[in-house]
């Protein structure tokens, strides 16, 4: 039995970051990379299934990006994934999340796991859309947005509440295999020991081309995506008015705003 | 290929007001002779008419499904179907729990242009370019769809206004195809039960984010709150670790603070979630250490600085 635990190496923006010459994208010396936020939830909610099956579970970590990635993917071989594939071509250059999926369904259909895990979304670019763009190129089956899973290994189907909005939940029962987006919050992601970290660091990174997973250079890139970006600018954004002085000073000033507001208030 | 189709949003028999926010969108994308459709896929479709009857729609298509609330293979079969019947240039949907749960597969299986959390959407010479937030809301996208002649857009909610006007639109039924769902809904939780603040109520609200680091700093500024006369809240990863209850969460899968009216935020980055539900106080005061948190752009007053000091000092002053 395996889980497929798609994720992402996301990129946050230096202070001082700055716009590529096309204006299409940022340079990417000023990108700080780590891994997906939600992404470390889905993992662990899939380590968690492996350690408490009676049967043998595989974890399997996949990504789309080049070598940079591996930071990402050795994080969560120290975090419990058994073994971990990227997938890389320059043609994938320029893909939007239609595309990524496409790829990450071609890898599903590669390994034939019964689960396949995404985050809700990636800190990043927040498409919310990978995933269940993955479900439906695989045909499979699929719940977004789930902050508790209820799964054996084997089972036909799964019991998922999906998070609405308001604090309030919906309880699904899904077929499986299924492919599932899971939300912060779902578990308590593990930090990784010093040894695991060590022993990530000696295990193999399977790289897979296009032609491995059956794909060809026009599925992906531009022209296998549903979206193409035309202008990337740094937005006219408003701005606090800053209080200045000491912690004292600038406490005195917020009392006085609060005073203000219960002066109104009564 | 021509028209807008709108798919509107309902929760439990209730219409949910980014629906109307949809057909606020549509207005700006219509061009001469478009008609504007709003299709509502429900149990129960026809209780919806009178809600969804505002100026700028010119037919609401109600589509009687078997689910009762949303289900993600027959809003995906519905919404497809509707779409090889009707030929629309745009399909508006919001950007919200439920499209997660189907938009883009719907995109992905008829290979439309696709664009999610769209705050704006214009036509440039005659071609569709939808505007989205990169980098954590740090900069502006602008996408196009070169050769898509069905562009599907997820919506972001609160951006654009609703009509307010009544108006009468012609109603039709739309058969939705036959379809075994391959999930069932069991049943609705609510996770607020047994705690009985009520966020959406409270008009002066301290909230305290990721920034306190540690439970144990919780009972210091629940003490604060308690002082100055605030409720006390908190940004999501204080919920999901479990130092405060899920009903004191604010924003997009939390509560939003509809009648606040000052909004202190310590220590809370400003995620773009969390802002869904505060942006609209008229005073917010941020602090926190980070000079370049997201929350300073929403706020009226910024203090940077440790936001335990600040705490402490406050503290004196009730």
């Amino acid at each position: 039995m395996k889980i497929l635990v798609a994720v992402k190496q996301v990129a946050a923006l230096d202070e001082d970051f700055e716009i590529r010459a096309d204006g299409r994208g940022i340079d990417p010396d000023f990108l700080i990379r780590d891994l997906n936020e939600w992404d470390d939830f889905s993992l662990e909610e899939a380590v968690k299934i492996k350690e408490a099956s009676a049967t043998p579970v595989e974890v399997v970590a996949v990504s789309v990006g080049s070598e940079e990635v591996d930071e990402s993917l050795r994080k969560c071989l120290a975090k419990g994934a058994d073994r971990a594939l990227r997938v890389w071509d320059e043609a994938i250059e320029g893909s939007d999340s239609i595309a990524i999926a496409r790829i990450l369904a071609a890898v599903a259909k590669r390994e034939a796991p019964q689960m396949l895990f995404a985050g809700v979304q990636s800190s990043d670019q927040s498409f919310a859309s990978t995933g269940i763009a993955a479900a439906a190129l695989l045909g499979w089956p699929h719940a977004a947005v789930v902050t508790q899973l209820t799964y054996s290994p084997e089972a036909k189907t799964a019991v998922v509440r999906r998070e609405l909005e308001g604090g309030l939940l919906h309880e699904v029962e899904i077929q499986c295999p299924a492919v599932l987006t899971i939300q912060l919050g779902i578990n308590t992601p593990r930090y990784a020991s010093l040894r695991s970290i060590k022993q990530a660091a000696a295990k193999p990174i399977e790289v897979l081309s296009l032609s491995d997973v059956a794909l060809g250079a026009a599925d992906v890139g531009e022209t296998g995506s549903l979206s193409r970006v035309r202008r990337m600018y740094v937005p006219d954004k408003g701005r606090a008015q800053l209080i200045a002085g000491d912690a004292a000073q600038q406490a005195a000033r917020l009392a006085d705003i609060i005073r203000e507001f219960k002066g109104t208030a009564a | 290929m021509s028209g807008i189709l709108v798919i509107a949003e309902q929760r439990r028999g209730e219409l949910r007001p980014v629906s109307l926010e949809l057909v606020g969108a549509a207005q700006g994308l219509r061009r001469a002779g478009d008609e504007v459709a709003v299709a509502i896929v429900s149990g129960a479709p026809d209780r919806f008419v009178g809600p969804l009857s505002v100026s700028g729609v010119d037919e609401i298509v109600a589509v009687k499904v078997a689910p009762p609330e949303f289900d993600p293979d027959t809003f995906e079969s519905t919404v497809g179907a509707l779409i090889a019947k009707r030929s629309p240039d745009v399909v508006l949907v919001a950007h919200s729990v439920d499209s997660f749960g189907y938009a883009a597969a719907l995109a992905a299986r008829l290979g439309l242009g696709f664009a999610t959390d769209v705050f704006n959407a214009t036509r440039i010479d005659g071609e569709l370019v939808a505007t989205r937030g990169g980098y954590g809301q740090k900069v502006n996208v602008e996408v196009d769809f070169p050769g898509r002649t069905t562009v599907l857009l997820a919506i972001r909610g609160n951006v654009f206004k609703a009509p307010e006007q009544a108006a009468r639109a012609r109603v039709s039924a739309f058969e939705a195809p036959a379809l075994q769902s391959r999930a069932v809904g069991r049943e609705f939780i609510e996770l607020s039960a047994g705690d009985d603040v009520d966020m959406a109520a409270a008009e002066f609200i301290l909230t305290i984010g990721r920034g306190i680091g540690e439970e144990a700093k919780v009972a210091q500024f629940r003490e604060l709150a308690d002082a100055i006369g605030a409720t006390l809240g908190c940004s999501r990863p204080i919920a999901d670790a479990g130092w405060l209850p899920k009903s004191r969460q604010v924003g997009q899968s939390g509560k939003t603070a509809s009648a606040c009216k000052l909004y202190i935020a310590m220590g809370v980055s400003g995620a773009i979630q969390h802002l869904a539900g505060m942006k609209h106080v008229s005073t917010i005061v941020a602090v926190n250490s980070d000079a370049e948190a997201s929350i300073f752009g929403v706020a009226k007053y910024g203090i940077v600085g440790d936001i335990f000091e600040i705490a402490e000092e406050l503290r004196r002053h009730f």
